[in-house]
């Protein structure tokens, strides 16, 4: 039953982690200066009595301790708090912006991962031919170019248009603004926005994930059990599907998932380039606008994805590597 | 006609610092269900045979001379032909079972493998056989589905000695077959093959460094220095009788189980042996040599006779003086 015992031990690890973010996020936000006088910034002439009714309002006349049990409770009940800058409950800001990253994440994170293994075993089986040598400078190329600068080459390429080429897609955005298309109309409106940001995204990522499974390949192959493989007259294509990618994918798929972290961050600069209504570009914007409450609830809601990652790459792990589950 | 027959085998292996001469024009020959051992110090050269017999090395690595399977040219052999013959015929018994399986296939699935890749029976039928299999080597049938990682070093070895009688090679080759074990399971093991190799009629190829394993095993032994065989013969006179003072000192420093003398470094034996690429001229064993004279490092000694079957790379054989003789007079010299 170590099976059990490793799941449950990696579940409340999660929980753990979770409850530490949490408190970490109220004392953080608080660290960074009193809201209220946050909130006032540029408005002069306010009276101290409604300084003291608006800190009633946020609970912030409360001792710390009361202050931070209401936080938790609010945060379970999916109250994140009131943004200053658009005059909505938070979560509901989130919630509105929500999908277009996900979609955005998603779509590119698979197409990333699939390629970029995919790359990497043909680069690792075919060590220093010519295929792995092309692909090794180019990955490293797309891989090592900052995601802002390749996005407006992108752009001026494909959406302004320079020289030959035609500006094919929309320089940003989500959808045409006030076209109002509806159903599969609208599908192809926003999938055709979204063209360039998933391709900047998913090439910028793609050397990552080749570079590891091509080293990881590479180590397996060297191991004894890929001799024993070919000793027993498998052909050489199940050696390598059959023996090698299985073991070679175990670390692979891990650090893809630890990467998330990395590409929530990415995805900022992205969504803020592409204009693409995203939680990336609501970072960005209530950065500017000091809307620490919207703030904070990105912050917790990032920090839970990439421990949800963690855990969901723990649990994959223990389902395909059987070495795990003993330890 | 032999199972096996190895005639002048070289082996380059291909480095960024040069070509590796690990094996430098080996003769073996194997009959149907004749053991040979194979000993000699780490380095020499034992696994790089093991592995040019069916052509497991490294591509690059740069194979010459003649392997004779059943009468059939393995390194002429189509890789089709190849794939076909790994594992039926010969099949190998891996030093340290413990990197040599699969680590997330469940070791039933890795012996069925070898048997549904041969066609030698349906799915079914394979599934049953291997449990046969794994009873036959003292593993209960439930240990089909346990991951390597499951068992112990013993009974991974039992597994990987499984995996080699799937197919009914006629050859095994064993490369070390104890070495990573403890050595009350060495015992176990050792004697685990000594009975399937009588049992079954099986031929081996036993690879070790430690000659008292083999001489419980074998018919013949065949001694390795530096990339040849310095001494060959039937496996009592070999180790009672060395004629290579080589063979003397591995002899000294493993002592036959059950014998009073005890175990010490190779007597006279100082330094390591020499790397491939960098032999000393002459007899290569001359640098560590206690018997070696004038001559050793001129003359590159070939195998003389020693006995009937029995032959030894040594200047201090008897009929090794016509070389000394000719090698004494003025201008006549090899
Ligand atoms: N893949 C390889 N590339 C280069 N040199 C090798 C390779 N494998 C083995 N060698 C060298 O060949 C020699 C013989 O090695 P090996 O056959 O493994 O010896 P043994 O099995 O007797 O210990 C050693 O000097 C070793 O360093
Ligand atoms: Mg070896």
């Amino acid at each position: 039953m170590s099976t059990r015992r490793y799941l449950i031990s990696k579940v409340l690890q999660a929980i753990l982690t979770l409850a530490f973010v949490l408190a970490f996020n109220f004392f953080l936000f608080r660290a960074v200066g009193d809201p209220v006088t946050q909130l006032l910034r540029g408005h002069s002439g306010i009276s101290a009595q409604a300084v003291l009714q608006l800190q009633r309002q946020l609970g912030l006349d409360l001792p710390l301790p009361q202050q931070f049990v209401h936080y938790v409770k609010e945060t379970f009940e999916g109250h994140l708090g009131y943004s200053y800058f658009y005059n909505l409950p938070v979560s509901q800001v989130i919630a509105g912006r929500i999908w277009p990253t996900i979609l955005l994440i998603g779509l590119s994170t698979l197409a990333s991962t699939a390629l970029g293994i995919w790359i990497g075993i043909r680069q690792g089986w075919r060590r220093g031919s010519k295929y792995d040598q092309g692909m090794l400078a180019f990955t490293l190329f797309t891989y090592s170019m900052p995601e802002f600068w390749f996005g407006l080459l992108i752009i001026m390429a494909f959406a302004v248009g320079v020289g030959p080429f035609p500006a094919l897609f929309p320089t940003g955005g989500y959808e045409t603004t006030g076209a109002g298309y509806t159903g599969m109309a609208h599908v192809v409106d926003v999938l055709n926005h979204m063209v360039l940001p998933f391709f900047v995204l998913t090439l910028s990522y793609l050397g990552e994930y080749s570079l590891i499974m091509r080293s990881s390949l590479l180590e397996t192959l060297g191991e004894d059990f890929i001799i024993t493989a070919r000793a027993k007259g498998v052909r050489e294509n199940r050696v390598l599907y059959g023996h090698a990618v299985p073991n070679a994918l175990l670390p692979t798929m891990t650090v893809t998932i630890l990467q998330l972290g990395f590409v929530l961050s990415g995805v900022i600069t992205i969504e803020l380039i592409f204009n693409w209504p995203g939680l990336g570009l609501l970072t960005a914007t209530s950065v500017d606008a000091r809307d620490f409450p919207v703030l904070q609830g990105l912050f917790l809601l990032f920090s839970a994805s990439v421990i949800v990652a963690n855990l969901v790459a723990d649990l994959l792990y223990s389902y395909l590597d059987p070495r795990v589950r003993a330890a | 006609m032999s199972l096996l027959s190895v005639h002048d085998l070289f082996v380059n292996y291909r480095t960024q610092g040069g070509p590796v001469p690990a094996v430098r024009g080996v003769d073996i020959e194997i009959g149907t269900g004749e053991v040979l051992g194979l000993a000699g110090e780490s380095g020499c050269g034992k696994s790089t045979i093991a592995g040019a017999l069916l052509r497991l090395l490294p591509t690059g690595t740069e194979v010459t001379g003649s392997i004779l399977l059943n009468g059939e040219d393995v390194l002429g052999m189509r890789p089709g032909r190849l794939r076909a013959v790994r594992w039926t015929e010969t099949s190998i018994v891996f030093q340290g079972a413990m990197h040599a399986l699969n680590p997330v296939q469940r070791v039933g699935e890795q012996i069925e493998e070898a048997i549904l890749i041969h066609h030698q029976a349906g799915e079914r039928e394979a599934h049953v056989r291997v449990g046969g299999l794994l009873e036959q080597v003292g593993l209960p049938p439930r240990r089909i589905k346990d991951y390597p990682h499951e068992l112990s070093g013993g009974q991974k070895q039992r597994v990987m000695i499984a995996m080699a009688l799937a197919c009914n090679p006629s050859l095994i080759i064993a490369d070390e077959p104890t070495t990573a074990l403890d050595v009350m399971v060495q015992a176990q093991v050792l004697k685990l093959l000594k009975e399937l190799q009588r049992d079954l009629g099986l031929a081996m190829l036993f690879i070790t460094h430690d000659l008292s394993v083999l001489i419980e095993v074998c018919d013949r032994l065949a001694i390795m220095y530096a990339g040849r065989i310095v001494e060959e013969g039937p496996a009592q006179s070999v180790f009672y009788e060395s004629a290579h003072p080589y063979t003397r000192a591995l002899a000294d420093a493993f002592p036959a189980i059950g014998e009073g003398r005890f175990r010490k470094a190779p007597s006279g034996l100082p330094g390591d042996p020499p790397y491939p690429q960098d032999l000393p001229g002459g007899c290569t064993f001359h640098p560590r040599c206690p018997l070696a004279f004038e001559a050793c490092p001129h003359i590159d000694p070939r195998l003389f006779d020693v006995g009937p079957g029995w032959r030894a790379a040594c200047l201090l054989v008897d009929s090794a003086k016509p070389v000394l003789e000719a090698a004494r007079t003025p201008g006549s010299g090899p």
